[in-house]
């Protein structure tokens, strides 16, 4: 069992040579027939499965200028070679962001570029055949779309973007991954990943008010579908029942209860993750965001805030606009709709960590600092919010306001080295659709660099306590930190550090 | 004239016709192709004077490539530059007409050609010696290098080791093929040798990596404003899902009511 064993961290981080097919493999596991079906994809691999995949890039490339650029474009200069997590992490060189998309690359040119179809050998271009598609889709799942290369790509290649469109073919020609597959299954039937129906969820609110009252002596509530509330909150549902998540619940309801500001969980809408995006389709990752466009409408709210979730954060701030309407300056119907109702004094949809930045900026918050003097704090940058997003909209905010918002909260602080932070965070390992127990070993190397970082700042700051804004983040950490001789406790969310360090008013009924 | 001028004065109306349809057909298709959802990439600028910043310094200085390696960086920005620098230094001899004084000034610039030859033995060792590099590179990739350092190397041997051609059947040759007042060209080897690759290359742009150049230009991740909240970004072919999914907004009243 990988599991058990501790994983030994270099003295320095280095550039491992090459180690061909270390990660060759069938890859994570399949989707079932009936899974499959639920989403509208063939339930296995289809007869013709060639055809259909080349006529699927051929539309794919046409609807995605990202897809047909980033093809044309790579020079193949290997700077990014050295720069994925999973390629420190396992040396396999199908790691590398550009080999990655070569896999892609290669069938694009044998099928659709003159170089490619007549001289195939001279450009690297190859037959879209049974070993390639093994490759496929072995190694963009093997790719948690976080990024990274794409900010040390000088031509802006988004490795992600490739991997997207070759789980999309690869969905099409019916060869799904079981994990995030099934887990939209669950969305569009239940509202939210876990498939955790409406009474469950209402007892587990209710409870955690109890538990809230009997700590702190004070009635923060945690409503449910309450109509006409001001804001609706919308959060990874991890945060209804996972450690360490679920403390970060807890301190977003202590900051709504100081704010004075009324809001709501939604049952219909009761996830903000959106794995629609690691599959790469649009249909699907636009059905998730229109559960929460309805939430929004059915509950008269006049605000939307996200809580922590990296990719959900992504796709709301970069997404929803696009997707719903939700946001400003569209100019049909949805759009005027929703911008009628919602208040444009702030900004739709707002983070959690904005909501909680502006009362702190202006002094509607205390906290009890030294209630986090046990803990040396560092923030693991999650690459969604880091690399595809913005909050505040001032430059870099989402680097700035977590920052802030921990600092207002604990007196002791240290970055891990700045070149594992902000635009060049290492990945945690799991992302993209990756945090599956088949995928494992894959997420113990991944994290290795990132661990690596962590490793330097215990010893040369005495950090022992590790925030993060990612329900997956938070996941991944738990399960590997002790891989890496950690305590797996040491990651928390960010409102858990709020949580721990507010002052709440205990007359207050909100 | 001569057959192997004819062959020339072809192969070169040949290169620029597939340079310009080809080259006009991957623009073309660039912007036709949506970018349906908004995807710039950190750090990214808030505001179109931001990107066109972002876009000049990865143009004209390679700053991501800067960050990414500094190596790399070196030997791919002097090999660019160095071109460029090449290319003003022979558009002299296309100049129809009257020479504009600036053009005549340009000899020093032939001294480009030590850091092209530099950043090109630079980039060919890396692909060579570096196991990753080396993994990723096809035959085309060494070639392409290949093909652009016989060029500089055939002009240095011209330039530098008092090999020159007959200037004069050059500037014709060359300004001959501009104006289509075709003339003989200058049949020493090393200069077929130092021509023959360059309109080459120009016949195999629109139809190899040298498309990395428009295609920075239409980067989404380096070419977006990053104000999705502020302003709506949608793509046709979404727009025409909006307009099928009318029933939503209704289905909302409905049940809001």
């Amino acid at each position: 069992m990988p599991n058990n064993s501790i994983e030994k961290l270099p003295t320095y981080l280095e550039i491992p040579p090459i180690k061909k097919n270390s990660m060759a493999g069938k890859g994570p596991f399949k989707a079932s027939i009936d899974i499959q079906k639920d989403l509208g994809f063939p339930g296995e691999k289809v007869d013709n499965w060639q055809q259909i995949a080349i006529d699927k890039i051929a539309e794919t490339k046409s609807k995605y200028r990202s897809v047909q650029v980033f093809l044309d474009s790579c020079m193949k200069c290997g700077v990014c070679t050295d720069k994925c997590h999973y390629y420190l992490g396992t040396a396999d060189p199908k790691n590398m962001p550009v080999a990655r998309q070569d896999l892609f690359r290669s069938v694009y040119r044998r099928h659709f570029t003159f170089a490619g179809k007549y001289f195939p050998k001279l450009v690297g271009a190859k037959d879209f055949d049974e070993d390639m598609l093994d490759d496929w889709y072995n190694y963009f799942h093997q790719c948690s779309q976080c990024r990274r290369c794409a900010v040390f790509c000088p031509i802006g290649i988004d490795t992600a973007e490739i991997s997207m469109a070759a789980r999309e073919v690869m969905n099409v020609i019916g060869v799904g991954q079981k994990y995030p597959n099934q887990i939209l299954g669950k969305i569009n039937k239940i509202g939210n990943n876990l498939g955790m129906p409406e009474p469950a969820l209402r007892d587990t609110l209710a409870d955690l008010e109890e538990e809230i009252e009997e700590e702190t002596g004070a009635s923060v509530k945690l409503p449910l579908d309450i109509k006409n509330s001001e804001i609706l909150m919308v959060t990874p549902s991890a945060d209804f029942f996972a450690e360490p998540h679920i403390d970060g619940l807890i301190g977003y309801a202590k900051v709504f209860h100081q704010s004075g500001i009324s809001w709501t969980l939604s049952s219909y809408a009761s996830e903000a993750a959106n794995f629609g995006m690691f599959i790469g389709n649009y249909d699907v990752m636009r059905q998730g965001a229109l559960r929460i466009r309805k939430a929004a409408l059915d509950l008269n709210v006049k605000r939307v805030v996200v809580g922590e979730c990296g990719h959900a954060w992504r796709v709301a701030y970069s997404f929803w606009n696009t997707l719903t309407g939700l946001g400003s300056g569209g100019s049909d119907e949805y759009s005027l709709k929703l911008q009628n109702q919602l208040d444009s004094n702030y900004p739709q949809p707002q983070h959690m960590i904005e909501f909680t930045y502006d009362l702190i900026q202006r002094d509607k918050l205390s906290f009890d600092k030294s209630k986090n003097d046990h803990r040396v704090v560092t923030f693991h940058d999650s690459c969604n919010v880091a690399r595809g997003s913005n909050m505040g909209d001032i430059e870099n905010g989402q680097f700035i306001l977590p920052r802030e918002v921990i600092k207002a909260a604990c007196n002791n602080f240290s970055d891990m080295h700045k070149s594992t932070i902000k635009s060049a965070t290492f990945c945690c390992g799991g992302g993209g659709g990756l945090l599956t127990d088949d995928l494992i070993d894959l997420r113990i190397k991944g994290a290795m660099p990132r661990m690596h970082a962590l490793k330097q700042s215990e010893q040369d700051n005495g950090v022992n306590t590790l925030a993060a804004i990612c329900a997956i983040c938070k996941s991944q950490f738990s399960k590997v930190l002790p891989n890496y001789d950690f305590d797996p406790y040491m990651i928390v969310s960010v409102h858990q550090l709020v949580s721990d360090a507010i002052i709440l008013t205990k007359d207050s009924e909100t | 004239m001569s057959s192997i001028s004819i062959f020339f004065t072809l192969f070169f109306y040949f290169s620029v016709l597939i340079f310009i349809t080809g080259l006009s057909y991957k623009i073309v298709q660039y912007w036709n192709t949506p970018a349906p959802l908004k995807i710039p990439i950190a750090p990214a600028p808030l505001t179109k004077p931001g990107v066109l910043l972002r876009l000049a310094k990865e143009v004209f200085l390679f700053a991501t490539l800067f960050k990414s390696s500094k190596w790399t960086w070196l030997f791919g920005w002097s090999f660019h530059l160095a071109l460029v620098l090449l290319f003003f230094r022979h558009l002299v001899y296309f100049w129809p007409g009257e020479i504009p004084l600036i053009l005549l000034k340009t000899e020093p610039l032939k001294y480009a050609a030590y850091p092209l030859i530099f950043g090109l033995l630079g980039l060919l060792g890396r692909r060579i010696f570096v196991d990753r590099v080396r993994y990723i590179s096809a035959p085309s990739d060494y070639l392409m290098l290949l093909l652009i350092f016989l060029i500089g190397a055939s002009g240095m041997v011209m330039t530098f080791a008092n090999n020159h051609p007959n200037m004069l059947l050059v500037k014709n040759f060359a300004e001959g093929l501009i104006t289509f007042n075709w003339s003989e060209l200058p049949s020493e080897v090393i200069f077929l040798a130092h021509i023959a690759p360059v309109f080459f290359l120009i016949a195999i742009f629109p139809i190899s990596k040298l498309l990395h150049g428009p295609g920075i230009f239409f980067s989404p991740t380096l070419n977006q404003v990053d104000n999705a909240r502020k302003k709506r970004h949608i793509s046709k072919w979404a727009m025409q899902k909006e307009k099928n999914t009318k029933i939503d907004l209704e289905q909302n009243q409905d049940e809001g009511g």
